[in-house]
């Protein structure tokens, strides 16, 4: 190639690339000369780059003037000008129908992401916040209060305020603040009861996300609690069985006739902990007892019911003590702990049987449960008799080794006395 | 075999000059010895003779089951069978086809059950559902169910894992 | 032992001879095997305060030959593949009769092979056998040691349980270590670049066809030169007996020392049944490549005094990798142990109290990393 082709080429290329650079800078960096300012003030002034480039807005290529108004190309006070639309700060009052915007604008919302709801402000509306809201209540919750504002992520980063690792928290800031809460007739225990409970632990330390939070049962948008009688709505979801069993229970008819709120009599709502066969005794875990009197029928049935699955558990675990005795003493048991598997599932289904309220259900339940005991029993016993009887084949083997190794020694001290007395001779 | 029966000779002297008692003594250790020999290696060649013979059932099944015989299961039936060391289910679907997946749920370990009504596999601990292809399609579990190959061979339907492609 | 005899006269018929002379009159006719035994009928042993020593080679070979034998036995069960491996020894000592005991005599004896080994190569140093004429004695067994722990480290693995799963895959980290040739050294032990699988294939195959091969060749060499040579005496001995020869005593090999070997060997097998029978050998839980190690992995036992010492070197020397240098640090000391009778005769006298030295340091040091190992944390 010569020489002056090849610098032609050159200077085509440094041209396009340039075109490039320019073009696809003014794409991807929408201007928003706001931060250079902002960036570098106080709070509550202070906005940085760093924040705001950790919003999904600005990521999908929002500018502060799509919210505030005025000029994010200029550089000077004028961009602020009121001639350039601008807001200024937004009032709280503003703020769901600011977000509504666009969030309710199923076809704006669409080029952004087709799969997301645009129904949130609807919902809120009929949310305990909005209701109050709408009655001119400033301290109520709004949309920046949870999801935050200038560096708003989405709920699947764990770093959002609305991720479900984070609900929890979020709530507490405001429902677990007593003396803000002081105007409301709401208790502001849920957050540390909520900590000690079950569905906390699953979520927060076994990192299960599909254990439940705040919003699985009380909505997000539409926060309200559930009503008395759809509370066992809410529970089904996942403890189905429970509630089946529940719903063609004697209970059922009781609680609604009552206005009982269903499961929450007996194992509460926010502080949920591990039902365990003590809510069935008398003690101060005791649930049945806290309506029914001691001595009438049903305090037997309950007497009887905890007997037997206390019987079952009792079994299990015996069995589980002699398999963990042979096992430790060398015996193979890995079937029969396959079996304690299948024992221990029949346990749980008595007691998921209980919310039936029938003795004769749990029985049967309680029955399969101690025949597979009673097999795994078998089992320890059986591994511990051949541990002993492998122990005893042990000691006669070692028996004629010693034997053996004796009469090698006798043996040797006669052929040496032999030889001996041979030499001698 | 002049050195033959010269040791013989030998030995024949040697038990002579030895004297009576001795003798005897001797012959009773040797006795003592030759016996406790025996019985010692008697408690090797037992155990290892009763090793030797292949015992009856000739596989636990880490790999390859046999989990029913044809004609067990109906359209729409299930049966849950061990394989390896954790339960699993067969069923038949409604066209008469055989699906062989793991049956402990993915979300807290509980034995999963196939319902006829639903056609889904479900698991009853947390309202878990499951396709029979085993995705999790419903409620907690956080990954699909393990699926085997199964094979009819004669009236043996025999579950293995699937091999690696 | 022989079958009796009619008492009667020298000199008679054939029908006269017991069975044994008789076999051994047929075998002399074709192979002049009284010749052939006659060395071994004038094959003598020392006997002093420190004799006992002489009976460890005979228990290590003895230990070997019972692994050859289970091991063989439990070859007819065993099947190598992450997919089948912990099953099938869940199969062999669950449901084959008296699968168990195969099983766990199979570990026991392996651990005890191993002890066996190193004491007996202590005892050489410290009684000294291996000067001269020993050198190749001494060389063929330290490759044996090393032939040992290789059988050790393969075996382990065998099962496919979790700890022996992350150990190896912990010893074979270290052995990638290595400067230069680490990396492929590490690929070729595990066929691949992690543990899988292949690396259970590769470690069957090392174990029960590489590693016998080479060790009973070995072994037959070791032993050839230990009839050639005759048992060492010590060297304190040997010139006290040579000034005053009727002062050594001796035991003859046939029958004499080999019934005592006999009966140590019986002994052996005694301890053998019982910590097979009392204390069996766990089988474990099936290895999960995708679960993270379980704290508190540790090697065996005669690999601790090697990892507690790479785990106490800081992490950087100098400009190099602590681990690195470790590693080299105990192949130098491994090199220098195997050539260890060419420095016996260095600088007059100080060469062998070097090395009575370096032998009470060397043991010394293995007893105490290992405590240390199981001490720790």
């Amino acid at each position: 190639m010569a020489i002056w082709q090849s610098k032609a080429i050159a200077k085509t290329g440094f041209i396009l690339a340039a075109a490039l650079f320019l073009a696809g800078s003014a794409r991807s960096e929408t201007q928003n000369t706001c931060l250079d300012c902002h960036g570098a003030l106080d709070p509550p002034l202070q906005v940085t780059p760093e924040q705001f480039a950790s919003d999904i807005h600005s990521q999908k290529g929002l500018t502060c003037a799509d919210c505030h108004g005025g000029d994010p190309t200029k550089a000077d006070p004028d961009a602020m000008s009121k001639a350039a639309g601008f807001r200024g700060k937004i009032e709280r009052s503003q703020v769901p129908q600011l977000c509504g915007r666009c969030h309710s604008d199923a076809a704006y919302m669409r080029k952004y992401n087709p799969t997301l709801r645009t129904d949130q402000l609807s919902q809120y509306q009929t949310s305990v916040h909005g209701k109050l809201f709408a009655k001119g209540d400033r301290k109520v919750a709004v949309c920046i209060d949870c999801h935050g504002v200038h560096d708003l992520r989405p709920p699947s980063d764990t770093r959002s305020k609305v991720h479900p690792l984070n609900i929890a928290q979020t709530c507490a800031r405001c429902h677990a603040d007593t003396s803000y809460m002081k105007k409301y007739s709401v208790p502001t225990d849920q957050f540390a009861q909520y900590s000690n409970s079950v569905h906390h632990d699953a979520l927060a330390i076994r990192g299960d996300l599909s254990a439940p939070t705040c919003t699985t049962c009380h909505g997000n948008h539409g926060a309200t609690p559930p009503g008395v009688d759809s509370v066992h709505n809410v529970c089904s979801k996942c403890h189905a069985f429970q509630d089946q069993m529940f719903q063609r229970s004697t209970h059922k008819v009781a609680f609604q006739s009552a206005g009982l709120p269903g499961c929450v009599v007996c194992h509460g709502n926010h502080g949920i902990t591990h039902a365990t066969d003590a809510k069935l005794g008398t003690g101060p875990q005791a649930a049945c007892m806290t309506c029914h009197k001691p001595g009438d029928i049903c305090d037997q049935q309950r007497g009887e019911i905890l007997s037997s699955l206390t019987d079952l558990d009792h079994a299990i675990k015996n069995a589980d003590k002699l398999l963990s005795m042979a096992e430790s003493s060398g015996m193979e048991v890995s079937q029969a702990r396959l079996d304690e598997d299948q024992a221990r599932d029949a346990l749980t289904k008595a007691r998921v049987t209980i919310h039936s309220f029938k003795k004769e259900l749990i029985d049967q339940d309680i029955q399969a449960g101690l025949k597979i005991a009673a097999k795994n029993l078998q089992a320890g016993q059986a591994a511990l008799a051949e541990r002993d009887y492998r122990r005893k084949g042990l000691g006669v083997a070692l028996m004629f080794i010693l034997l053996t190794v004796g009469g090698l020694f006798l043996y040797v001290r006669q052929l040496e006395r032999d030889t001996h007395v041979q030499n001698a001779k | 075999m002049n050195s033959g029966s010269i040791e013989q000779s030998k030995e024949q002297i040697s038990r002579h000059v030895a004297g009576s008692t001795p003798s005897r003594r001797r012959r009773f250790l040797e006795f003592l010895l030759g016996g406790g020999i025996f019985a010692s290696i008697a408690s090797v060649v037992y155990p290892v003779w009763r090793y030797l013979i292949p015992p009856p059932v000739t596989d636990l099944g880490g790999d390859e089951v046999v989990a029913s015989k044809v004609g067990d299961l109906k359209p729409k039936g299930s049966k849950i069978f061990r394989f390896g060391n954790r339960p699993a289910l067969l069923l038949m679907t409604a066209e008469g086809e055989y699906l062989a997946l793991s049956a402990v749920c993915t979300h807290l370990s509980c034995t999963v059950q196939y319902r006829n009504d639903l056609q889904q596999i479900w698991c009853a601990c947390h309202n878990g559902l499951y396709d029979l292809a085993g995705r999790n399609i419903s409620g907690p579990p956080p990954r699909p169910l393990e699926s085997y190959q199964v094979h009819v061979r004669g009236d043996e339907i025999v579950v293995t894992r699937k091999r690696e492609g | 032992m022989c079958a009796a005899t009619k008492s009667s006269l020298p000199g008679s018929g054939r029908d006269n001879l017991s069975a044994l002379t008789r076999a051994r009159n047929w075998l002399d006719e074709r192979f002049h095997w009284a010749t052939l035994i006659g060395p071994l009928k004038e094959k003598s042993v020392p006997i002093h305060r420190l004799s006992y020593w002489y009976f460890l080679g005979g228990i290590t070979l003895f230990l070997f030959l019972i692994q050859v034998g289970t091991g063989i036995l439990l070859l007819l069960y065993y099947r190598p593949g992450a997919n089948e491996a912990f099953e099938s020894v869940q199969y062999i000592v669950t449901r084959v009769q008296f699968g168990w005991l195969v099983r766990s005599v199979h570990s026991w004896a392996a651990n005890l092979m191993v002890l066996s080994a190193f004491i007996h190569m202590f005892s050489v140093v410290f009684l000294r056998s291996y000067r001269k004429p020993r050198e190749l004695t001494w060389i063929s067994g330290m490759l044996l040691l090393f032939l040992v722990m290789g059988f050790g480290f393969s075996g382990y693995l065998l099962p496919w349980n979790t700890l022996a799963f992350f150990a190896t895959k912990v010893g074979t980290e270290i052995t990638g270590q290595l400067p230069v040739i680490g990396h492929s050294l590490m690929v070729f032990l595990r066929g691949g670049e992690d543990v899988t699988t292949a690396t259970l294939t590769r470690f069957f195959g090392f174990h029960v066809a590489v590693l016998p091969l080479l060790t009973t060749f070995l072994v037959l060499v070791h032993l050839a030169l230990v009839q050639y040579f005759g048992i060492s005496i010590p060297p304190g001995l040997e010139s006290r007996w040579k000034a005053a020869p009727d002062q050594k005593r001796e035991m003859k090999f046939f029958p004499n020392f080999f019934l005592r070997e006999l009966m140590a060997w019986y002994i052996t097998l005694a301890i053998l049944g019982a910590l097979a029978a009392i204390l069996p050998w766990e089988l474990g839980t099936k290895a999960d490549p995708f679960a993270p190690a379980p704290a508190g992995i540790r090697p065996e036992w005669y690999f601790m005094f090697m990892f507690q010492t790479l785990k106490k070197i800081p992490a950087k020397v100098w400009f190099m990798d602590g681990e690195v240098i470790g590693i080299l640090l105990f192949g130098l000391a491994g090199a220098l142990w195997l050539l260890l009778p060419f420095f016996d005769q260095a600088a007059r006298g100080r060469g062998r109290r070097f090395i009575m030295g370096a032998g009470i340091f060397a043991l010394s040091y293995i007893i105490a990393m290992t405590t240390y190992g199981y001490l720790a944390k």
